[in-house]
């Protein structure tokens, strides 16, 4: 099919002046494409490392806790978390609310506030506060 | 005036007017996401709740009813999530409709597969007896 170029275009990512709504609208689709990607394929070897016994497991929990399978899997709690908060963020919008421009900057704010919070919280108790 | 009412046959037949379709997908998306909401958190609850992370552990959480069904339906959700969500950037940034088709044809195959993969996974570990 031939397209047409006198289609209307949305503007891109150069044209739009930056600010939080529009961060976190862009990091809403960047982590979904984390999540979708890494989060799955991590979901899937680990799942598998489980039925496949003890020692595919080790293999596992030995790639997860070294440092660099570290920071992939706090990159993704973080993905995940912005992801959840953003994906309420833009279930409040569907409904039509949260637009006027104070309300909906200051919710975009919270998602990253939020999210920051929520990672740090987990990863803390994971590797020290737990009993 | 939108060019889905003034369209000429020949227009519409060119895919110069409303797709009429998409409706389904949107909500779709929609609904998955409440869904991942109460199905991830109760994934990383879970996960913070377990009194370790060693496979035992792990399979024992997995073979009782009350975490081996969320995980399957997290799995199954998951995955159509993340299907609809990679098809909507897709469709936004693959311009050739050839391209598009593939892309989205290798997504499609990626997660349905990846889906199988954790559910016979998951199946092991609830019905394997002891791993």
């Amino acid at each position: 099919m031939a397209d047409n170029r006198s289609r209307p275009l949305s503007p891109h990512l150069t044209i739009w002046r930056w600010g939080p709504h529009m961060a976190v609208s862009i990091l809403h689709r960047a982590t979904g494409v984390v999540l979708s990607i890494v989060g799955l394929a991590i979901l899937t070897w680990w799942l598998t490392a489980i039925a496949e016994g003890p020692q595919a497991y080790a293999a596992f929990n030995k790639a997860a806790t070294h440092p660099v399978g570290l920071v992939v899997l706090i990159g993704l709690t973080w993905s995940f978390f912005q992801h959840l908060l953003s994906g309420i963020r833009h279930l409040v919008m569907d409904t039509g609310a949260g637009f006027e421009l104070d309300t909906n900057k200051r919710f975009a704010i919270l998602t990253i506030v939020g999210s920051v919070v929520l990672t740090a919280a987990l990863w803390i108790y994971l590797l020290g506060a737990r009993p | 005036m939108s060019l889905g009412e003034s369209a000429t046959p020949l227009g519409r037949v060119r895919g110069l007017g409303s797709a009429r379709e998409g409706g389904e997908h949107w909500l779709t998306e929609r609904v998955t996401s409440i869904a991942l909401l109460l199905l991830g958190t109760w994934f990383i609850a879970s996960l913070l709740l377990l009194p370790s992370l060693d496979p035992a552990t792990l399979g024992e959480w997995l073979r009782a009813p009350s975490g081996a069904v969320p995980m399957a339906l997290l799995i199954v959700v998951a995955f159509k999530h993340a299907l609809d969500g990679m098809k909507v950037i897709v469709d936004d940034y693959v311009d050739d409709d050839g391209n598009r088709f593939a892309v989205n044809l290798v997504l499609l195959f990626l997660a349905v597969g990846g889906a199988a993969l954790c559910l016979f996974a998951l199946a092991r570990i609830a019905f394997g007896g002891a791993a």
